[in-house]
């Protein structure tokens, strides 16, 4: 028979699935980051000038900046300097349709399982892939077409769209947010563009995936959707990388805009590779992600999935401005081995009505270290503002860390902020319960933690939710304390 | 079916099973009784497999194997049950979904395919009345918040769907009023058959006036110290415990 320590020691050693790489010609930029990088990629993406003088903004904006010092981990050295922040593959000409799409390139989403054949599709997705920098194939695009909806990289949105682009870029996440989101203003590559017109409901899911490929580079996207008036849509991205023995860094950019009426679902299921047992490697994700529920009965909502990256920090927020909206966040963050998790939400209560709901779900294994760090804001216009904050952590043996930091600031009395958080330990007489019935100890912990995060995972979308499920089972199989 | 010889066991470096013998064949029912602290759940335990638990000395077989090589998710797959003294509770686990999982596996180390959700249901409601369970409760999380009755009727339900050689109840009857001691007591007794075990620790003759034993062994200070048959289980609710610790302890002395 194992015992714990042994079947802990096990989980540590697991390989990670998507490590391979893609050999593929590759077009990068120049090492570095200065004013040539930033106009080395807006010619490269032939921008319009507007758009190449907005990321001289945000270069400006970020050359002021320090990096964070309240984060609850030791910030690792970044030498932003000797990162390339470009790299495409080589295309010969624009692509038209998925077949002109290079065939290395379409093994490799076939290993990882991404619905971009026509097969997959069937299953109602439309899928935005972005490799390394650049968005290589937009599926289902003429049928959301005849909607009215838009759905494309974020580079041609620039070309064929710039009005819908300059009239909401950067209204959320301002250029200058955080020293990372600055720096995403700069140098972002490329990412998802979403704009559903009054009226509509989003008949499928929309789905990006993010894969960094090259060595040495960074991935900055940037994803803008916009929901016009009575508007629906439930959008999911997914992500991995090869493993590498640097880090990689990961400063994505989220904005979301809700109308009067109207909702967005925003799920992510994040298995960027989270390095070795030693952690040495893994993806920094350092991403700034934040909605307005603008409109009156609006309604965002962020699902999370977190189980890759050796650093995930990041708090998808919600700025309650319309009357009677109403923000969700739902985060299962998994962290083993020695990855870290500084992550939670923030909610900004400044309508009247005004509701949130917060589940957390920390799950902290080996030598790892989960917070949750949520900030519940209700403003003096706030009248009558709800908020609803679960907060769970689970350890898995004894050599984890959990840790929750919730900040309420009322600027109302007539708010009601109620905050829960509990902590507790796979127990050996859970394992042995289930064992006793059959199930292996391995089965028995995904059990375990499937039942602990089905709460979140009851938000996803039905097909992804059963890919979350699998994942988690994976991730943690194994470990137990 | 199970053989126990001379079993030692112990826990935190404290001896706790002295030297258990017993035999127990098919068809058999069991009773092990004995004041607290004497071993019975020990017993069980060591049985079924928890880690905490070293066996010093002694084997155990179970039907030609050697039950003590086993990990305890083999020893559940080769057949022994065991219904917990305190079941745990496992939140967002649904009863059925674990039922299913528990069963499939089951299967699955017997080489037979998994169940389809049909027959699985179909099999569900027939054990669910067949043991009297309440149907609201195989949808909830696996025991949260169920009282500790519902706990107990809920390991009699499992026995039921998983179906094993041998089941060892560990103070089934505890925390039980009489009505879902009758209950339960039914449940087993209709699972018992020619080709089925069962061990069951009590702390009370009460329970045995429902499911009758074959033997009843008296277990003190981790030794079974004398076994007859139902009777005794009458002698030791008249009498007590303390004239056979006497008895013990004389014996020890001379
Ligand atoms: N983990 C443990 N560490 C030390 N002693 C234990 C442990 N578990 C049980 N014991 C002791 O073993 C003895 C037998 O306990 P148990 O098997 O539960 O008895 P019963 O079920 O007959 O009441 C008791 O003295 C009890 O205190
Ligand atoms: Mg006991």
């Amino acid at each position: 028979m194992r015992n714990s320590n042994e079947i802990i020691d096990d989980i540590a050693n697991r390989e990670y699935e998507f490590g391979f790489t893609t050999d593929i010609e590759m077009e990068m930029a120049p090492v570095g980051l200065n004013e040539d990088t930033i106009r080395f990629i807006s010619a490269k993406k032939e921008e319009p000038e507007w758009m190449l003088e907005w990321r001289l903004k945000g270069f400006q904006a970020f050359k002021k900046m320090q990096f964070p010092k309240w984060q609850h981990f030791e910030m690792p050295e970044l030498d932003l300097q000797k990162l390339s922040y470009y790299a495409a593959p080589k295309k010969k000409k624009q692509l038209n349709s998925l077949d002109e799409v290079d065939p290395e390139l379409l093994a490799t989403f076939e290993k990882l399982g991404i619905p971009i054949n026509e097969q997959k599709a069937l299953a109602g997705v439309a899928v935005d892939v972005v490799f390394d920098s650049v968005s290589v194939a937009t599926t289902f695009k003429e049928k959301l077409n005849e909607l009215g909806i838009i759905f494309c990289s974020f580079g041609e949105a620039v070309r064929t769209h710039p009005e819908l682009v300059k009239k909401y870029l950067g209204t959320v996440v301002p250029h200058s947010d955080n020293i990372f989101a600055a720096l995403n203003a700069a140098v972002f590559s490329d990412g998802s563009f979403v704009y559903i017109p009054k009226g509509v409901r989003c008949p499928m899911e929309l789905s990006t995936y993010f894969r960094i490929n090259a060595e040495n580079t960074g991935q900055f996207e940037r994803t803008l959707i916009i929901a016009d008036d009575n508007a629906y849509v439930s959008y999911l991205e997914g992500c991995t990388a090869p493993k590498r023995d640097e880090n990689q860094l990961h400063a994505a950019v989220v904005e979301l805009i809700a109308m009067d009426h109207s909702e967005i679902k925003y799920s992510t299921v994040q298995n960027w590779y989270p390095g070795d047992k030693d952690g040495n490697g893994g993806i920094y994700n350092f991403v700034t992600k934040r909605g307005i529920c603008k409109g009156n009965s609006s309604k965002i909502s962020w699902t999370q999935v977190e189980t890759g990256s050796a650093i995930t920090w990041k708090y998808p927020s919600v700025i309650l401005q319309g009357d009677d909206a109403e923000g969700e966040f739902y985060s299962v963050a998994v962290t083993r081995n020695k990855q870290i998790a500084d992550t939670g939400t923030k909610m900004y209560h400044l309508g009247r009505n005004t509701r949130s709901r917060i589940i957390s779900k920390g799950i902290s294994a080996g030598h790892s270290d989960n917070t949750y760090r949520g900030l519940v804001q209700v403003g003096p216009r706030a009248a009558n503002a709800r908020n609803f904050t679960q907060c769970d952590s689970l350890l898995i043996g004894d050599r984890c860390g959990a840790h929750t930091f919730p900040y309420i600031e009322s600027r109302n009395s007539t708010a009601t902020v109620e905050h829960e958080a509990t902590t507790s330990k796979i127990g050996e007489d859970q394992i042995f319960y289930l064992n006793q019935r059959g199930i292996d100890t391995e089965k028995a912990v995904a059990l375990i933690v499937n039942g602990y995060a089905q709460e979140v995972l009851n938000q996803l979308p039905m097909e992804f939710a059963v890919e979350a499920r699998k994942l988690l089972s994976i991730t943690l199989e194994g470990s137990v304390g | 079916m199970l053989t126990i010889k001379n079993l030692h066991a112990e826990v935190d470096g404290k001896q706790i099973l002295k030297g258990i013998n017993l035999e127990i064949r098919k068809g058999e029912m069991h009773a092990i009784m004995g004041p607290n602290g004497s071993g019975k759940s020990s017993l069980s335990s060591v049985l079924a497999g928890r880690e905490n638990y070293t066996v010093t000395q002694g084997e155990v077989i179970f039907e030609g194997k050697n039950l003590l090589d086993m990990s305890p998710e083999d020893r559940a797959r080769e057949g022994l049950f065991m219904a917990f003294q305190y079941p745990v509770e496992i939140p967002g686990v649904s009863n059925l979904h674990f039922l299913k999982t528990a069963l499939n596996e089951i299967r699955a180390y017997h080489s037979l395919p998994a169940l389809e959700s049909k027959e699985f249901l179909k099999l569900t409601k027939e054990k669910q009345q067949l043991v009297d369970f309440n149907a609201n409760l195989m949808n909830r999380s696996l025991n949260e918040g169920f009282s500790g009755g519902e706990k107990k009727r809920n390991e009699v339900f499992q026995l039921a769907m998983l179906d094993p050689k041998l089941a060892i109840l560990d103070e089934t009857d505890s925390g039980l009023d009489i009505d879902a001691l009758r209950i339960v007591a039914a449940g087993v007794n209709k699972l018992r058959s020619a080709d089925k075990a069962f061990m069951v620790i009590t702390h009370y003759q009460r329970l045995l006036e429902y499911i009758v034993p074959d033997f009843v062994h008296v277990l003190y200070n981790g030794q079974i110290v004398k076994t007859g048959t139902k009777e005794l289980a009458l002698e030791l609710e008249e009498k007590g415990y303390d004239w056979l610790k006497e008895e013990v302890h004389q014996k020890e002395s001379v």
